[in-house]
C-alpha cells in the first residue's frame, strides 16, 4: 500500500511484533532461527572468520585431520576445509537468494496475469506451468547441463525454471479468490488501471503464502546445488561448494572419514534450520494451515 | 470411471509431449552448437555436419520434433554417440536396477514410516508424538545424498556392515539383496518422514470418525480399534500417495546409484552428460518423465476408484 498514513503503520506494526514474539516462541522455530542466523552470518563473515586462504594449497599436509590448524582437517590438495566450507556457504546462499527471488518475482507475475488476465492466457501459462511440473527436477536439470555445459548460471536457470510454476499456481489461486472482493470492484469501479490494481492492491494481499513457500524453497535449492556439484556438474573448481567438497571427500572416502563429514554438517545444518524456520513461519502466519496439534 | 481413466491418460500424453517440446525448444534457444560441445573442439566442420545429421538436427525444429515423437511412439531413442548401440536396448537393461532401488527405498518408507505416523497419532500430544514430527521434518529436509554418503562411510567404509559398492552378483539374490539395503535407505528416508506425517494426518482424521466412535462404545479394545478399523482407513490415501513417491523415487535415485556405484538409469544419464552423449541424456529423461507422469496417473485413477468425488473433478 503506497499511501498508508501514520494511524495505519501503528495499527499495523502491533501484530507483526506480536508475530515475531510468537515466533521465538515455538522452540523449532527459535531453533531453525539459530541455525539460519549461523549459516548467514558465516558465510557473511567468511572472509573475516576463514582463518586460511580458501585457494591455498598445502600439499605437504594433505587430508589431514582436524587440528587446532586445520578446524576440520584439508582436502586432497591440502586446503583447509573449514575456510572451504565458510566460502561454500557464500556460493549456496547466492543460488537460493537469486533462485528463489526471481522465482518469486516471476511467478508472482505470471500467476497473477493467469489469474486476473483473459482466460485463454490462464489456460495457455496452465498447459506450460503444467508441463514443467511433469518433469523429475534432476533429470531436467541434467538435460540442460548436456547442452548448455555446467555453471553456477545454469543452476540458477533451472531452479527458476523447475520452481517459477509452483509459485505462479499459488498466485493465481489467491488472485483469483481476491479479484472479486468487494475493494478490488470499488478500485475498479473509481477508474484504476490493471497495473495498479494488481501490483498496489493485489500483491500486498497475495504475498505471504509465497513467502512461506520461498522459506520452504530455500533448503530445496541448495541441495539441488550441492547435489549438482557433488556430481560435478555444478560449480567450476576452484570455487568452493559444500557439494564439490562432498565429491572431494566421497573420492578419498578410504583415506579420511573427514571431508565427507564435514562437507555434509553444513548443509545438514541449513536445510534443517530453513525447514524448521520455514514450518513455524507458516504456523504464524497462516494458522489455516496449521497441522492440527 | 473408465470415462475418467481414457481422459486422465490423454492428459498424461499430453503433459509429456508437451513436456518433451519444451525440453527441445529449451535446448534449441539456448547459445551454442550441441554438435560443437559434443565433439570438442577439435572436431571438424564436416564431423559437425555428421554429427547433426545423425541426431536430426540439420532439420527444421518442429520436423525435429515430430520426428522424435514418431520414434518414441514406435520405440526408437537414437543411438549411443560412441559405441553406437541403440538407446533403448542400454535402458532395458538399466531400468530394472533403478525400479528395484525406488521399490527398496519404499519399503523403507513403509516399514519405518506408517507405524511412526500410527503412534503419532495414537499417542497425540506425547512426548514421543512431538520427537516423531520433529524427526519427520528432518528426514524430509536432509538430502538424500548426504544420508548416502553418511551410511556408507558409516555402514560400510568403518563398520563394513554393508557391501559399499555394485549391484551384487548378477545370479545371486540373496548378495543382491544385501546391496540394496543402504542405497535404499538413502533413497528412502526422505519418504519416511512424509509417510509419517501424511499417516498421522490421515490417521487423526479417521479416528474422529462416527464409527470409530462406535467401535470404541461397543468397547473393542484401542489396539483393534486402531489396527484393524482406523489403519485400514487411513492407509488407503496412503496408497495414493505412495504412488506418486514411486515417480520421484525413480529420479531421487541419481544420486544414490552414484555414490553406491549401482548400475542404473540415474548413473547412465550422469556418465552420460559428462561426455555429452546426448541421445543417452534424452532418451533416460523421455524414460523417468514417462515413468513420473504413469505413476502420477496411477496415483490418481486409485484415488479416483476410492473416491468417486474427485471423478467429477476433471
Amino acid at each position: 500500500m503506497t499511501d498508508t498514513t501514520p494511524s495505519d503503520v501503528a495499527i499495523r506494526q502491533e501484530p507483526r511484533f506480536a508475530r515475531l514474539r510468537q515466533l521465538l516462541r515455538d522452540p523449532l522455530g527459535c531453533f531453525g532461527l539459530v541455525l539460519v542466523l549461523l549459516i548467514i552470518l558465516s558465510a557473511i563473515g567468511a572472509d573475516i572468520i576463514a582463518p586460511h586462504d580458501y585457494k591455498a594449497l598445502d600439499v605437504k599436509s594433505r587430508l589431514a585431520s582436524p587440528s587446532w590448524d586445520h578446524l576440520l582437517g584439508t582436502d586432497n590438495l591440502g586446503r583447509d576445509t573449514f575456510s572451504r566450507i565458510l566460502h561454500g556457504g557464500q556460493i549456496a546462499l547466492y543460488v537460493a537468494l537469486v533462485s528463489v527471488g526471481s522465482s518469486l518475482l516471476l511467478g508472482l507475475v505470471l500467476g497473477m496475469l493467469a489469474g486476473y488476465g483473459p482466460s485463454w492466457l490462464d489456460n495457455v501459462l496452465m498447459w506450460f506451468f503444467d508441463s514443467v511440473r511433469a518433469f523429475p527436477v534432476i533429470m531436467f536439470a541434467l538435460a540442460v547441463i548436456t547442452v548448455v555445459g555446467p555453471s553456477l548460471e545454469t543452476i540458477i536457470f533451472v531452479v527458476i525454471a523447475t520452481t517459477t510454476p509452483g509459485y505462479a499456481r499459488i498466485a493465481r489461486a489467491s488472485t483469483l479468490a481476491t479479484k472479486n472482493t468487494e475493494f478490488i470492484l470499488a478500485e475498479r469501479a473509481l477508474g484504476a488501471g490493471v497495473p495498479r490494481i494488481m501490483f498496489s492492491h493485489l500483491v500486498p494481499n497475495i504475498v505471504q503464502p509465497l513467502l512461506i513457500l520461498a522459506s520452504m524453497d530455500i533448503p530445496v535449492v541448495i541441495t539441488i546445488e550441492a547435489g549438482l556439484s557433488f556430481l560435478g556438474l555444478g560449480v567450476k573448481p576452484p570455487t568452493p561448494s559444500w557439494g564439490s567438497i562432498l565429491n572431494d571427500g566421497y573420492g578419498f572416502i578410504r583415506n579420511t572419514p573427514w571431508l565427507v563429514v564435514a562437507g555434509g554438517i553444513p548443509l545438514i545444518i541449513t536445510t534443517l534450520g530453513f525447514t524448521f524456520l520455514g514450518e513455524a513461519l507458516r504456523d504464524v502466519l497462516d494458522p489455516k494451515l496449521k497441522k492440527d496439534r | 470411471m473408465l470415462f475418467y481413466t481414457i481422459k486422465r491418460l490423454g492428459l498424461a500424453i499430453l503433459i509429456v509431449c508437451l513436456a518433451m517440446l519444451m525440453l527441445l525448444s529449451a535446448i534449441h534457444l539456448v547459445p551454442g552448437d550441441p554438435a560443437g560441445i559434443a565433439l570438442g573442439p577439435r572436431a571438424t566442420p564436416e564431423m559437425r555436419a555428421e554429427f547433426r545429421a545423425l541426431m536430426g538436427m540439420d532439420q527444421p525444429f518442429f520436423m525435429q520434433y515430430f520426428r522424435f515423437l514418431g520414434n518414441v511412439i514406435t520405440g526408437d531413442l537414437g543411438v549411443d554417440v560412441w559405441s553406437r548401440r541403440p538407446v533403448r536396448t542400454m535402458i532395458g537393461e538399466q531400468l530394472p536396477h533403478t525400479i528395484a532401488l525406488a521399490m527398496t527405498g519404499l519399503g523403507w518408507a513403509i516399514v519405518l514410516g506408517i507405524p511412526m505416523g500410527c503412534y503419532s497419532a495414537v499417542h497425540r500430544n506425547s512426548v514421543l508424538d512431538k520427537l516423531t514430527g520433529v524427526l519427520s521434518v528432518g528426514c524430509i529436509a536432509i538430502p538424500s545424498f548426504i544420508v548416502g554418503l553418511y551410511a556408507l562411510l558409516l555402514f560400510a567404509v568403518e563398520l563394513k556392515i554393508f557391501p559399499a559398492i555394485g549391484a551384487g552378483d548378477a545370479g545371486d539374490i540373496r548378495d543382491q539383496l544385501v546391496h540394496l539395503v543402504l542405497p535404499g535407505l538413502a533413497v528412502g528416508l526422505g519418504w519416511v518422514g512424509y509417510l509419517a506425517r501424511f499417516v498421522r494426518t490421515s490417521m487423526l482424521e479417521v479416528m474422529g470418525e462416527n464409527h470409530i466412535r462406535m467401535a470404541r462404545a461397543y468397547g473393542l479394545s484401542n489396539r483393534r480399534i486402531t489396527y484393524i478399523y482406523a489403519l485400514k482407513l487411513a492407509i488407503l490415501p496412503t496408497v495414493a500417495l505412495l504412488g506418486v513417491g514411486v515417480g520421484s523415487l525413480i529420479s531421487g535415485a541419481v544420486f544414490a546409484e552414484i555414490i553406491f556405484a549401482r548400475p542404473g538409469i540415474g548413473k547412465m544419464v550422469v556418465d552420460a552428460v559428462n561426455t555429452r552423449n546426448y541421445p543417452i541424456v534424452m532418451g533416460g529423461v523421455l524414460v523417468t518423465t514417462m515413468l513420473f507422469a504413469l505413476s502420477t496417473l496411477i496415483s490418481d485413477l486409485i484415488a479416483a476408484w476410492l473416491d468417486p468425488r474427485i471423478r467429477q473433478g476433471l
